[in-house]
């Protein structure tokens, strides 16, 4: 075990951003803090990198007590949501920064330095650039300059602070695919923390959930997404819609059919159970819940439906492009039913 | 070795080699220097400020509160405190008024020399107070430049009020154009546009839009001209004349006293005088607060 | 958000204001200046020059320099450790001592000139104490240095101040993770960042401490020759009626002031961003 986190609670005044965490991180792993703004998460992995000190709990790495350690002393490499590159220095200079201000005593000599810096610059794929300033380079280069320095100094663990948080959607993409590419090069265990579902299932090994200071889950993207333990997660991992139903082993029971319903807890009785978009088939005749076409949007490789049932409640549903929902039209009156459910 | 960047095959990740942890210190502080940047600051501030200060404010009362009274309710201090406040208040009222003026053709226009006589409204804050002092005093004295053209119509400038007044003006000008200058620059031209749209005349946008959202800068400007004028000595006692009376400022009056080894007096009236002048700042600063909680700042 | 960008005058209310604005600052702020000039060159090149290579022109000079070499360090030193404090740490009361940071720029010279007299005059607090061995702060160099310093204490603080509250502590605490040390981080990561802003902050204090005259006028004691820095300078001889004399020194004084005027608009101009954004003076 490369990380291991123990009962870290955190209170800033009165209130707790992190309460009783533990989680653990085998070496080399690609981990992600998922969880909305407020969670905790970057509270986290501040205390993870020595800027802030917990009110309880133990943070070891490789058996040694972290804890103990100041920032500069636990040879982590941050990458700031910011970049926090130096604006006065190019970036070899940015890049070299870690190596030149070490005790002389560890300091590699000026070739090396040198070496280590056109190694770092052709691995981030911007050799031609180590003369530029930090103010002449787009933002997804800065991002790939603050991780070229964080791993100049061959880190212990590398942390992410919403590695993706200020760039548009296109170069998020790509630099998250790169990233885990360079992951994969470097071996390095890394944390990244992330608002963004959508990031954390594709980037990483497992993914931490945390909602208000706790670990709600931490599982295999996969998993967590085919097996979540908790509405939140459900809910946090995609759209969600909500039924009334009566549970009994293993089944939802509603006015006239039945759908499978999947309980962590086993849950029985009257229940509000959750169901995804996808997870609904459409018929003109029912059974299934009566609801009219509200809008028809097109998402990708599928088709987006709008339904509303005569009491309000609105459903989000998804389908194949050639389908029964593909001949709709707005007003029109269909039958929705939920093929599986989930109950927490 | 330590700086290995990318991973040769078959070897471990390029973690950690040659790591030996650190005796273990614990840092509640990220970022060093904070009992040192503090130490030195209270320590600098304590003998330069806050202990002389305290001499002052400590030495008044060595007659008593009778004493304190008698010190600044001398008719010939209270008349030199009338003058002292009354010429700093008349001249921040004109500062204004002027200030904003080239504040505004600053900001808004483009001419020739523009960042010449941008330059020119630091020349109070640069130019030495005696030099100004002795400068203002010559231009306005009876054979000066300017003062040679009013003594025909029998209006003495130099050694009076008004001279004070003249000296104040120059000196109070940059804290006005300073404070209103960034603000004007900065204003929302659509905020303007809308206002123009809506059927607002450029007066009328001027004067309803933009002057109202101007007022807290002003009132800065104002509060920092009248503190500067208050305290104002190099450029004013030359073109002063010192009548007491009629044209002796206080700073000059406390010099007297403390020339007369009258030093209680002389702390008393620079109490009095201070006390004055944080009074009136409460008082700009309170309006300045109303102004803001009317969504104005 | 849009900022409108400075035109041409076009419309009569706006040549109106132009004109009201150039004529006004030439004739209240330019035109004493120009004064200086022609009052210090009324009787020709000759008197003007011999009047400052008086012995007691010169000694002005000198003591004018040394006083701003001592207090100007020491105030440059004090701005960087507050400036540290005050936009690196939160700690209780730090309100107050930010008021009281700004305090000589509210109270008169006059002010800071006599609470060094109640404290080390002859009637001061330590007055006798000082006379009994033999010290001498007031009337002597002492006295006019921690009345400079006095005055001139919050230009730098006040420089750095919001530049560094505006720059944040991102790439402080970066260094810090990378593994710098705590003067590591000052030298190669503040210091590079506020350098243009220390320089101005110390410009203006090197102008403010040579210029300054009410403080410095109270604990001098005028001694012609020993405690006259040039602002008093000026003041002795006009007062005695040599006015090309004490022109010809406030030229000087003046240079300084263009100087001053031409490396802060070149400062301003060329380092805009590394400069604060508001500033008082």
């Amino acid at each position: 075990m490369s990380l291991v986190v123990k009962n870290i609670t955190k209170c800033f005044s009165d209130f707790a951003a992190l309460n009783d965490v533990s989680f653990q991180a085998e070496p080399g792993e690609f981990l992600a803090l998922l969880g909305p703004s407020g969670s905790g998460k970057t509270t986290l992995l501040r205390l993870l990198a020595g800027l802030d000190q917990p009110d309880t709990g133990s943070v070891e790495f490789d058996g040694a007590d972290y804890l103990k350690l100041s920032a500069r002393d636990r040879r982590i490499g941050m990458v700031f949501q910011s970049y926090a590159l130096f604006r006065h220095m190019t970036v070899a200079q940015n890049i070299a920064f870690g190596l030149n201000v070490r005790p002389a005593k560890e300091r590699p000599s000026k070739a090396e330095i040198a070496a280590t810096v056109q190694r770092l610059l052709k691995l981030i794929q911007l050799e031609d650039l180590g003369k530029r300033y930090p103010s002449q380079l787009s933002g997804g280069q800065r991002q790939r300059v603050a991780l070229a320095r964080a791993l100049a100094i061959s880190p212990r663990m590398l942390l992410l602070d919403e590695p993706f948080g200020a760039l548009d959607a296109l170069v998020r993409k790509d630099l998250r695919r790169w990233l885990r590419k360079i992951h994969d090069e470097t071996g390095v265990t890394t944390i990244f923390v992330t608002h963004d579902q959508e990031e954390a299932l594709d980037l990483a090994d497992r993914v931490v959930v945390l909602k208000d200071g706790q670990i709600e889950q931490i599982g295999k993207p996969l998993e967590l997404y085919r097996h979540p333990q908790s509405a939140f997660v459900f809910e946090f991992l995609g759209t969600s819609n909500e039924v009334p139903a009566t549970v009994s082993d293993g089944v939802a029971s509603f006015d006239g059919f039945t759908a499978p319903a999947v309980s962590p807890k086993a849950l029985s009785g009257a229940q509000t159970v959750r169901f995804r978009p996808f997870d609904a088939q459409l018929s003109p005749t029912g059974p299934g819940f009566e609801a009219k076409v509200l809008s028809l949007l097109p998402a990708g490789s599928s088709l987006r439906l709008e339904l509303q049932t005569p009491d309000g409640k609105v459903f989000e549903t998804q389908h194949a492009h050639e389908s029964e929902a593909s001949d709709l039209k707005l007003g029109d009156t269909v039958f929705v039913r939920p093929s599986k459910v989930y109950v927490f | 070795m330590t700086t290995d960047a990318t991973r040769d095959a078959g070897a471990p990740p390029f973690v950690t080699e040659g790591y030996k942890p650190p005796k273990a210190t614990h840092k509640a502080r990220v970022l060093p220097g904070f009992r040192l940047s503090l130490g030195i600051t209270i320590t600098y501030l304590s003998l330069i400020v806050l202990i002389p200060l305290a001499a002052l404010l400590a030495r008044p009362w060595e007659h008593g509160l009778d004493g304190v009274w008698q010190a600044i309710s001398d008719p010939r201090v209270v008349a030199s405190l009338r003058l002292t406040f009354g010429t700093a208040f008349a001249a921040a009222v004109v500062n204004l008024f002027a200030g904003l003026v080239v504040a505004w053709v600053l900001t808004r226009y483009e001419f020739p020399g523009k960042s010449l006589l941008d330059a020119l409204v630091d020349l109070p804050f640069a130019l030495p107070t005696a030099v100004a002092g002795v400068s203002l005093c010559s231009m306005y004295a009876a054979n000066g430049w300017i003062g040679s053209l009013f003594a025909p119509l029998g209006i003495k400038i130099a050694y009076t009020p008004l001279g004070i007044f003249v000296a104040l003006i120059f000196v109070g000008l940059p804290f006005i154009v300073r404070s209103v200058q960034p603000v004007l620059a900065e204003f929302d031209a659509e905020v303007e546009e809308a206002a123009q749209t809506l059927g607002a005349s450029p007066m009328q946008t001027a004067i309803r839009v933009i002057l109202p959202s101007l007022l807290p800068a002003l009132l800065t400007g104002f509060s920092l001209a009248f503190a500067r004028a208050v305290g104002e000595y190099g450029s004013v006692i030359f073109i002063a004349g010192n009548m007491p009376f009629v044209s002796e400022i206080t700073p000059l009056l406390i010099v007297i006293k403390l020339e007369e080894f009258d030093y209680a007096g002389a702390a008393a009236v620079a109490v009095a005088m201070l006390a004055l002048s944080f009074l009136s700042l409460l008082v700009i600063n309170g309006i300045q607060l109303l102004l803001s909680k009317r969504g104005r700042a | 958000m849009k900022v409108r960008a400075p035109e041409a005058p076009k419309s009569f209310p706006a040549f109106v204001l132009l004109a009201f604005a150039v004529l006004w600052m030439a004739l209240v702020i330019l035109l004493p200046l120009v004064n200086v000039l022609a009052e210090a060159f009324k009787q020709g090149v000759a008197p003007y020059l011999s009047s400052i290579v008086q012995p007691d022109a010169l000694s002005a000079i000198r003591l004018t320099l040394l006083v701003a070499a001592i207090a100007v360090p020491l105030n440059a030193v004090f701005g960087i450790a507050a400036a540290w404090c005050f936009t690196r740490f939160d700690f209780p009361l730090k309100g107050l001592l930010l008021s009281i940071l700004d305090l000589p720029f509210t109270i008169s010279p006059v002010i800071s000139g006599i609470v060094w007299v109640l404290l080390f005059g002859a009637h001061g607090w330590f007055g006798a104490f000082l006379q009994a061995n033999d010290i001498k702060i007031i009337y002597a160099l002492p006295g006019l240095v921690i009345a400079t310093i006095l005055v001139t204490l919050p230009f730098v603080a006040r420089e750095l101040i919001p530049l560094m509250q505006d720059q944040g502590t991102d790439e402080e605490i970066a260094a810090v993770t990378l593994g710098a040390s705590g003067w590591d981080v000052f030298f190669r990561v503040t210091l590079p960042n506020i350098k243009w802003a220390l320089t101005y902050g110390v410009l203006l204090c090197t102008a403010r401490a040579m210029g300054e005259f009410g403080a410095v006028s109270v604990v001098s004691g005028h001694i012609r020759g020993l405690t006259n820095t040039l602002p008093l300078h000026i003041e002795v001889l006009y007062n005695e009626y040599d006015s090309v004399g004490a022109f010809a020194a406030a030229t000087l004084l003046a240079g300084l002031a263009l100087v001053t005027l031409v490396l802060k608009s070149l400062l301003e101009w060329r380092f805009a961003d590394e400069l604060a954004a508001h500033r008082r003076h």
